[in-house]
Parts: structure tokens; C-alpha cells; sequence
């Protein structure tokens, strides 16, 4: 007697055998769709943009003639911006992370704390963009300035910064720290001078990784109201200013297409910017994270 | 001891000198806890800041517009010259109409690969597809938004001539295209903390990989999956810039995808590119709409925090 049918087994295997091949296909179809949608996307920016790309894009002002435009303004007011935005949100973002890991208690308001921050990095970047206009721009008086955006920019990074620095914190093993008190060191020592420097790479690998989100943000600074054309270059915190992506957005809105050609080549730019800024940050994670 | 003794003399000063630095360090002791709690206050501070500032002035907006009529009114004339109207509904639709668009294009196409790279994908491939993975989440914004205005939407209107140049298809796509990698790295995330165990399990039964993928990894990563989803819509709707670009500022209560909208972001962004002055109501109105999108986003997030704590199971 035979209790299995081997050839249907072997045809229902088949089908599904044949089915598990189908379904694999039309995954690795769709991973491969964000990578295509990826090289379309640099493809047409870089054939777009090459012909304004030049040196004197970078010398040049805004201009109403295509050919005339430049990002000097731009530029510079992106690069001021990231040096109010860098100290500021590290100085915040470590400062918070080490009170988390180091010293908060577990309480109420410990969790409060922590909820508050997750909360935080789920509010649209647009809402941040209010909170500036209204706190930095008009109650502190400080006007559309670089100072105004650049605070506004350092809370909206502000949660990344601080969930990296904390996972980097955690990741540093308790008994460097309890070796560090076997020698006598008080608690603060041992954060400034064992678990900070072993917690740095981690530090700047996630705070280079936010920055390289702030320069490339807009609706903040949309909201704040910073200018597009710009004839001077800013002088002080606070002064007026105007940013990469704000440019960009201005010469997308225009309906000439030479100047969406423009557009293209400050967005060269804009992302030349990021990818550099995230191979600093890669480059740090390889080279000098330890792993324990 | 049988090793020398030490050269050094104990000196008083010193010691004084010690003393007083123990002091300074005491000092510090007691003080850096303190001070980084102050730091850590800023984040919650923020959070008051971002509160006070819709609630004051979506108040003053109150006064001058009724909330009935902003919570239910369908027609949102504000730049109107004899009656302007603030219903929000018209830019509440347009909001929805992209989010319902980026999540069909973004929930088939993470998940799938997701299950990709948690289920077929060998490590090495794994270790080259995520940080492109990652790439395409870094994209700025405004960047997207270009793309959707200078290449989806020209491609979409040799197809269908009746779409014009501001739609909502296009900026729903490209704003999918942008929350794919999000709901793709999470819920790869939930997939990989399915036990091996399981798997081994189904497939000592003879199971397919295809059947181990759905049968068991999926309905065991559920809830990261859904969470990852509630998330990826929060995105949707708070995303600015594309929509800016690309979508329009024609404020609809209709079903049409076809022509221009408006969505509650882009019309911030209408107002504060124009020159509505400080203390008029259209000034007031982006707060009432900023607050609108606030209460959207914050029940999501909240959605997406209890889904993945309550239904997470634990292996």
C-alpha cells in the first residue's frame, strides 16, 4: 500500500516552488525600484544642471536672468547657518543625552522627558517653522536672521542628535566606568574623560548625519520668511540671509524652464554637500568606532 | 615595604592645595547633574514652545473666525476680497488625497522590500542595498518636490493629457517614493527580530521560503509593520515641500486627482511666501492650520507608540 502520492506531492511542490520563485522576483522587483528611482533621480539632476555649473555659479548673486544666477548668497548663508546649528544642537543633544544615561533617575519625570523626545521627532518640520517665527523671530526680537533660523533648525535636529548620542553613551561598557571609580575618579570625571571620548565617534557620526538633514530643510525656513534674492552676503548672526534649499525651491517655483535648469545646478550642489557630510560621517563609524 | 621609599616630601601646601581642588570637584559633582538636567529641560521646553505658540494664536484666530465654521466649513476663500472663508475641510481632503496616494505606492513596494532583504537577500547584498536605502531617505525634500514638478508629472501627462501640470497624483507618488525607505528599514527591522527558531520550524515542515515569509515572519512582525505604516503616514502628512512644489494651491472639497489642490502644509507655505501682513487673520489662519496638522501628526505618532507596544509579541 502507498500511503503517499508521489506525483502529487511532486506537482504540488512544483506550484509551489513555482510560486515562491514569482513572489521573489516581484520583491526583489520592488527593492530594486527605489534604487532605480535613485539613479533616474541624480541622472536628470546631473544632465540638467551640468551646463550652470561652473565656477562662477559660485561668485555670482541671485539674478532674474538664468544665466546670470549664482548661489553666492546662498551658499555662504547655508554654511553660516550649519555653524550656528552644529555647537547649539551637540552642545543641547549630548548635554540631554548624558543627563539620560548618566544621571536621570528612574521617575515620572524621567519618562516624561523621554516620551517628550520621541513625541518631538514626529512633529512636521512646517510646525518648527511656526515655533521660529513666533519664539525667535518676533519675541525674542531677533528678526529673520540667521540666529532666528539657525536656533529653529537646531530643535527641529535636536531629537536625532540626542537619541544617537544616547545609543553611543549606552554602548560604552560599565566597567571602563567602574574601573575609572576603582581609580578614585569622581562621576563627572569619568563622563568627561572616559565615557565622552569613547562615546565621541558615535556622537558625531549621528549629529553629522542630523546636520546634513538641517542643510537640506526648507519649510522651516519658508515659514520663518528668509529672502530669496540676495545681494550681499550676511555679515553677522543677525543678519539676513537666504540658504541653499531656499534658493532651489525659489527657482523651482519660476515658471521659466531655463531657470529649472538652475534649479538642477544647485541642487548639484545641495547634494555634493550632503553626500560629503555623510561620507565624513561613515568614515568616522569605520575608522574610529570601537566595538566591545 | 621592601621597595624604596617614595622621593617625594609631603608637602602642607599641597595638600591645601588638594583640599581645595577636592572642593572644586565636590563643587562640580553637585552641580553638573543639575545643569544637564536644565539642558535636557530644553526638549520639553520646545515641545511647551511649539503648544503655546498654536494655542495663543490659533485663539486669536478663534476670535475672529468661528470654530464651527473653520472645523466644518467646505469652501476655503481666505485671500477672498469681500468674504473670505475659512473652512478647513477643502485642505484637510487635499492632505488626505496625497497621504492615501504616497501610502499605495509606499506600503506594496517597503513591505515587499523588506521582505526581501530580511528574507531572501544574502548578507552581502543586504550590506549594499541598505545604505542605498538610506541615501534615498536623505534626499531633501525640495529636491523631491523638483523631481515631481520636472519629471513625474511631464511623464504622467503624456500618458493622461487631462492631468494638469499641478495634480495630486504626482506630488502623492513622489511623497510615497520619499516614505518608502522608512516603512521598508522598519519593518525590515520587526522581521529581523522574528527568532530563527520560528523559521526553522515551518521549514522542517517543507515549507517554501515564500510560505515562511508570509505565514510566519509577517504575522509575527506585524505590529512593527503597522507601525512602521502609522508612521510612514504621519510623514505623509506633515510633508511641506513636494507638495509646495508640485500639488498646487487650489483649495478643493472634491474627489478630483487629476487637477490642482492644496494641502494644509502648502498652504503655509502659500502664506509665508506671500506678503500677508503680521496681525491680519490670513497671518492667524496658518497657525489654526498649523495646529490642525500638530493634532493630526501627534495622534499617528501616538497610534504608531501604542500599536508597537501593545501588540508587539515577545520571543
Amino acid at each position: 500500500m502507498n500511503y503517499i502520492n508521489h506525483e502529487q506531492v511532486a506537482a504540488k511542490t512544483k506550484s509551489r516552488l513555482i510560486k515562491n520563485n514569482i513572489l521573489k522576483g516581484l520583491f526583489l522587483a520592488a527593492t530594486m525600484f527605489g534604487l532605480i528611482v535613485l539613479a533616474i533621480l541624480l541622472f536628470r539632476i546631473v544632465t540638467q544642471g551640468s551646463e550652470y555649473l561652473s565656477f562662477d555659479f559660485f561668485t555670482r548673486f541671485a539674478s532674474r536672468i538664468p544665466e546670470n544666477s549664482g548661489i553666492k548668497s546662498a551658499f555662504l548663508g547655508s554654511i553660516y547657518l550649519m555653524l550656528v546649528v552644529a555647537p547649539v544642537s551637540m552642545f543641547l543633544g549630548v548635554g540631554t543625552a548624558i543627563y539620560l544615561e548618566e544621571y536621570a533617575k528612574k521617575n515620572k519625570m524621567t519618562d516624561f522627558i523621554r516620551i517628550n523626545i520621541s513625541n518631538l521627532a514626529g512633529v512636521p518640520s512646517v510646525v518648527f517653522g511656526l515655533l521660529g517665527l513666533t519664539i525667535f523671530v518676533r519675541y525674542f526680537g531677533l528678526g529673520i536672521s540667521i540666529l532666528a533660523a539657525g536656533l529653529t533648525m537646531s530643535l527641529l535636529i535636536l531629537p536625532v542628535i540626542i537619541v544617537a548620542s544616547q545609543e553611543a553613551i549606552r554602548a560604552v561598557p560599565g566597567e571602563l566606568r567602574e574601573a575609572s571609580f576603582a581609580m578614585g575618579a569622581t562621576k563627572w570625571q569619568t563622563i568627561l574623560r572616559v565615557v565622552l571620548p569613547t562615546a565621541i565617534p558615535g556622537v558625531l557620526t549621528g549629529s553629522i548625519l542630523a546636520l546634513s538633514r538641517a542643510i537640506g530643510e526648507t519649510a522651516p525656513l519658508v515659514v520663518i520668511g528668509i529672502p530669496t534674492i540676495l545681494m550681499f552676503t550676511p555679515n553677522s548672526l543677525l543678519s539676513t540671509f537666504t540658504a541653499l534649499p531656499m534658493q532651489i525651491f525659489d527657482w523651482t517655483k519660476r515658471p521659466q524652464v531655463a531657470f529649472h535648469d538652475v534649479a538642477a545646478a544647485g541642487i548639484i550642489v545641495l547634494m555634493t554637500l550632503l553626500i560629503i557630510m555623510n561620507s565624513i560621517a561613515v568614515f568616522i563609524r569605520n575608522k574610529y568606532q570601537k566595538r566591545f | 615595604m621592601s621597595m624604596k621609599e617614595p622621593k617625594t616630601t609631603i608637602s602642607v601646601q599641597e595638600l591645601i592645595a588638594e583640599k581645595s581642588n577636592r572642593g572644586l570637584l565636590a563643587l562640580i559633582e553637585k552641580i553638573m547633574p543639575k545643569l544637564l538636567f536644565l539642558i535636557a529641560a530644553v526638549s520639553v521646553l520646545t515641545t511647551i514652545g511649539i503648544l503655546f505658540t498654536l494655542i495663543v494664536e490659533t485663539g486669536i484666530f478663534f476670535s475672529r473666525v468661528p470654530i464651527i465654521e473653520f472645523i466644518t466649513g467646505r469652501e476655503w476663500y481666505p485671500f477672498a476680497n469681500s468674504t473670505p472663508t475659512y473652512g478647513i475641510l477643502p485642505l484637510v481632503v487635499g492632505t488626505l488625497k496625497i497621504t492615501g496616494i504616497a501610502i499605495l505606492v509606499a506600503v506594496p513596494i517597503g513591505i515587499a522590500t523588506a521582505i526581501y532583504l530580511s528574507e531572501y537577500a544574502s548578507r552581502r547584498v543586504r550590506k549594499i542595498i541598505k545604505p542605498i536605502l538610506e541615501v534615498l531617505a536623505g534626499v531633501p525634500t525640495i529636491v523631491y518636490g523638483f523631481f515631481a514638478l520636472t519629471f513625474v508629472t511631464p511623464i504622467l501627462r503624456s500618458m493622461f493629457p487631462e492631468i494638469s501640470i499641478f495634480n495630486a497624483i504626482s506630488p502623492g507618488i513622489v511623497v510615497g517614493i520619499m516614505i518608502t525607505p522608512m516603512i521598508a528599514s522598519l519593518s525590515e527591522d520587526a522581521m529581523n527580530s522574528v527568532p530563527n527558531s520560528m523559521r526553522d520550524g515551518a521549514y522542517a515542515l517543507g515549507s517554501t521560503k515564500l510560505e515562511v515569509a508570509l505565514k510566519i515572519v509577517l504575522p509575527a512582525a506585524i505590529s512593527g509593520i503597522v507601525a512602521s505604516t502609522v508612521l510612514a503616514i504621519s510623514r505623509a502628512i506633515g510633508e511641506t515641500m513636494i507638495v509646495a512644489v508640485a500639488a498646487g494651491s487650489t483649495p478643493r472639497f472634491d474627489a478630483d486627482l487629476t487637477g490642482s489642490i492644496q494641502t494644509m502644509t502648502a498652504y503655509i507655505v502659500q502664506v509665508a511666501t506671500g506678503d500677508a501682513g503680521y496681525g491680519t487673520t490670513i497671518y492667524y489662519s496658518i497657525y489654526a492650520v498649523g495646529f490642525t496638522l500638530f493634532l493630526f501628526t501627534l495622534v499617528m505618532n501616538m497610534l504608531a507608540q501604542y500599536i508597537s507596544k501593545r501588540f508587539r509579541e515577545e520571543y
